[in-house]
C-alpha cells in the first residue's frame, strides 16, 4: 500500500477513532474492558444503523433529516401493533416496510418534485414527528410482549443482540454499495450528477431508493430502540439525525456526494460513542461534552473541506 | 502527515479542556478527601445520580441538594445528565454501572423508557433509587417526588377559589409526552371536571417554553373573547402567556398560575402580576435522595415511596 494522500484520508477516521481510544484507556482504565466495549458498541449500534443509510443519501449529495422522527414513527406503530395482539415478527417486517414507504415518500419528492433534499426532509421531519404525536396522543406505548425484547436487549452467543444485527446489516449494505450496479450509480450520482443521467443511469430512480433505504435503516434503529427502552416513545430520536450526519461526516464521506464509505461512517458512529462513554466514565460534566463533540466534528468538517479543495 | 498533525493538536486540546472539567468536579468535592478516579478507591462510597437534563434550573437544583447531602455524609457523588434522551439516559445509566458505583439515583426521562436502564442497575445489584419521576418496572428501593398529581389539583383548586367556581379557563400543556405534562394536566382536569362551573376553553401545548408560551397565548387571545383563568404546566408559559395578556391589555380580567416556582416567577408572585405558582422543593429532592440513599447503603429499611410536600406560593 503506498502512503500517498487518499490512504491517509481513507485510513484518517480510524487513526482519529484509534486515538481516542488509546486517549481514553490512559486517562480511565476502566474504559478498555470487554464488557465497557460491549457496552459502547450496544449503545453506538442505533446511530449507527440510522448513519448506514444516511451515508447512501449524503454520497448522492442529498440529505435525510427525516430519520429521526421516522424512528419515531416506526417504533410508535411497531409498539401499537403488538400491543394490539399481533404478532412481534409480523409487525417488525410491517414496520420496515412503513419505514420504506416513509422514506419512498422523500425520495419522490426530491427526485421527481425536484426539491431540495434539505427542505424536503425538514417538512417530512415535521409531518412525520406529528403523526408519531398523533398516534401516541403524546403518550409512550408500553406492555410490549416479552419475546420483542429479545432485539434489543438479547444476547446470542454471549453477544448483545443489537451488535449482531448492527453488524449483519452492514455487510448487507457493503454488499448493496461496493458490489452491485446500484452502489456505482450512488456513487455516480454524487460525483455528478448530470454526467450520471446522459450516461444512462436512471438518475431518479436510484435516488428514491437511497431514501428507502434510510427509511428502513431509520426502521430497524426504531425497532432495536423501542425493544431497548420497552417502549414506544412520542419524543424518541429526537434530533437522531443530527448524530446519524455527525458519524457520517466523521467517517470521511464527503457532504458534497461522490465520496465516502460505509466503514468510514461505521467508524464515526464508533468516535461518537466512544467520545460519549469515555466522557462520561471520567465525569466530565455534560456541558463539556457537547463542546469536546462539537469540536471533534468541527475537525472533521475542517478535514473534508481540505479534501475537496 | 502535516494535515494530522493539526487534528492531534486539536484532539489533545479538546481532552486537555475534558481533563480540566474533571479537574473541577475534583475541586468541587475535594473536602470530602477523594481521589481523581470518579469510583474513589479510598473505600469512600460512591453515588451515581443519572438526571434527565441540567438545562433546566429545577433540575440543576436537585442536583445541587443531592451534592449538598452527598458532601456532608462524606459521598462521592457522579452526576451524568441525559439531555431528556431517553436512549441517552439508557447508556448513561449503563455507565454508571461499569463504574461500578454503589448507589444509583435515577431521574428518568421518561418512566416507561427507564426500565431498562433500571434493570441494567438491577443486573449489576446496585440499588435503584428513582427521584422525582419514577420507573413502570425493575425493582426500585424507594421513590422519591412531589406528586405533580397533586401539584395540579392544588392549582385547580386555587383557580376553583379565586373565580367561585365559575369560569372559562385556558390550559397550557408542557412537552406532549412528558409525564409532568400529563400528571399536571391530569391533577388539574379532576379538579375542573368535578365542577360544572368551570370551563376548559382551549388547551394547547406550548412544550415548557416562554416563547411558545407567548405565541400560543396570543393566538388563544384572538380566539377566545372571554378568559378568566390560565394554567401553564410550568413557570415558563406562564411568564409568556403573562407578556401575551398584558400586550393584550386584558391583565385586570385573566389570572394566571404556573408550576415550578422558579426565580422569575416568584418576582411576578410578589409583584402581583402572575397570582400563584406552584412549588415543588428539587433541593429538598435532591438532598432526601441521597439522605434515604444512606440508609439503603447501611442496609436499613425505607420506605416505597417518598413524597416531598408541595406548596402554594401567592401573595
Amino acid at each position: 500500500m503506498k502512503w500517498n494522500k487518499e490512504t491517509i484520508q481513507r485510513l484518517g477516521p480510524l487513526l482519529g477513532l484509534l486515538l481516542i481510544g488509546i486517549i481514553l484507556s490512559i486517562l480511565e482504565p476502566r474504559f478498555l474492558t470487554v464488557s465497557n466495549l460491549f457496552n459502547v458498541v450496544r449503545q453506538v449500534s442505533i446511530n449507527a444503523i440510522l448513519a448506514f443509510g444516511m451515508t447512501f443519501v449524503i454520497l448522492t449529495g442529498g440529505i435525510d433529516l427525516s430519520v429521526g422522527s421516522i424512528l419515531a414513527l416506526v417504533g410508535a406503530l411497531v409498539a401499537g401493533m403488538m400491543t394490539g395482539g399481533i404478532d412481534p415478527v409480523l409487525a417488525v417486517i410491517a414496520g420496515i416496510g412503513v419505514g420504506a414507504i416513509l422514506g419512498g415518500i422523500n425520495g419522490v419528492l426530491v427526485a421527481k418534485g425536484k426539491l431540495a433534499p434539505f427542505i424536503v426532509t425538514l417538512a417530512t421531519m415535521t409531518i412525520y414527528r406529528g403523526l408519531t404525536l398523533v398516534y401516541t396522543e403524546g403518550r409512550p406505548i408500553t406492555g410490549l410482549p416479552d419475546e420483542f425484547r429479545f432485539l434489543g436487549r438479547g444476547e446470542l452467543l454471549g453477544i448483545p443482540v443489537p451488535i449482531i444485527l448492527t453488524f449483519l446489516l452492514f455487510i448487507l449494505l457493503l454488499i448493496v454499495m461496493e458490489k452491485t450496479t446500484f452502489g456505482r450509480r450512488v456513487y455516480a450520482l454524487g460525483g455528478n450528477e448530470e454526467a450520471a443521467r446522459l450516461s444512462g443511469i436512471k438518475t431518479n430512480r436510484s435516488k428514491i431508493w437511497v431514501y428507502v433505504i434510510s427509511g428502513m435503516t431509520a426502521a430497524v434503529s426504531a425497532i432495536i430502540l423501542t425493544s431497548r427502552l420497552n417502549s414506544a416513545q412520542p419524543t424518541a430520536g429526537f434530533a437522531f439525525e443530527l448524530d446519524a450526519i455527525a458519524a457520517v461526516v466523521l467517517g470521511g464521506t464527503s457532504l458534497a456526494g461522490g465520496y465516502g464509505t460505509l466503514g468510514g461512517t461505521l467508524i464515526g458512529a464508533l468516535i461518537i460513542g466512544i467520545l460519549d462513554n469515555g466522557l462520561n466514565l471520567l465525569n466530565v460534566s455534560s456541558f463539556y461534552q457537547q463542546v469536546v463533540k462539537g469540536l471533534v466534528i468541527l475537525i472533521a468538517v475542517l478535514l473534508d473541506r481540505r479534501k475537496s479543495t | 502527515m502535516k494535515k494530522w498533525f493539526g487534528l492531534v493538536v486539536v484532539l489533545l486540546l479538546a481532552f486537555s479542556l475534558a481533563a480540566c472539567s474533571n479537574g473541577g468536579s475534583e475541586q468541587a468535592t475535594e473536602s470530602t478527601g477523594n481521589d481523581a478516579s470518579p469510583a474513589a478507591d479510598n473505600g469512600q462510597k460512591v453515588i451515581g445520580l443519572s438526571i434527565s437534563t441540567l438545562n433546566n434550573p429545577f433540575f440543576v437544583d436537585l442536583k445541587d441538594g443531592a451534592q449538598k447531602a452527598a458532601d456532608e455524609l462524606g459521598y462521592k457523588l457522579v452526576v451524568v445528565d441525559a439531555q431528556d434522551d431517553p436512549s441517552k439516559q439508557v447508556a448513561d445509566v449503563e455507565d454508571l454501572v461499569q463504574q461500578k458505583v454503589d448507589l444509583i439515583l435515577i431521574n428518568p426521562t421518561d418512566s416507561a423508557a427507564v426500565v431498562t436502564a433500571v434493570e441494567a442497575a438491577n443486573q449489576a445489584n446496585i440499588p435503584v433509587i428513582t427521584v422525582d419521576r419514577g420507573s413502570d418496572g425493575g425493582e426500585v428501593v424507594t421513590h422519591i417526588a412531589s406528586d405533580n398529581v397533586a401539584g395540579g389539583v392544588l392549582a385547580g383548586e386555587f383557580i376553583n377559589d379565586k373565580l367561585n367556581g365559575q369560569g372559562k379557563i385556558v390550559e397550557l400543556e408542557g412537552i406532549p409526552g412528558t409525564s409532568a405534562a400529563r400528571d399536571r394536566g391530569k391533577g388539574f382536569n379532576e379538579v375542573v371536571g368535578k365542577n360544572s362551573g368551570l370551563e376548559v376553553v382551549a388547551k394547547q401545548p406550548a412544550d415548557f417554553d416562554r416563547a411558545k408560551g407567548l405565541s400560543v397565548m396570543e393566538n388563544i387571545l384572538q380566539a377566545q373573547p372571554e378568559i378568566d383563568a390560565v394554567f401553564a404546566h410550568n413557570d415558563e408559559m406562564a411568564l409568556g402567556a403573562l407578556e401575551a395578556i398584558k400586550a393584550a391589555g386584558r391583565q385586570d380580567q385573566i389570572i394566571v398560575v404556573g408550576f415550578d416556582a422558579t426565580a422569575d416567577a416568584v418576582k411576578a408572585v410578589e409583584e402581583g402580576t402572575l397570582a400563584a405558582t406552584v412549588a415543588q422543593q428539587p433541593k429538598l429532592i435532591g438532598e432526601l435522595a441521597v439522605k434515604n440513599g444512606q440508609k439503603v447503603l447501611n442496609g436499613e429499611k425505607v420506605e416505597e415511596f417518598i413524597p416531598v410536600e408541595l406548596k402554594l406560593i401567592k401573595k
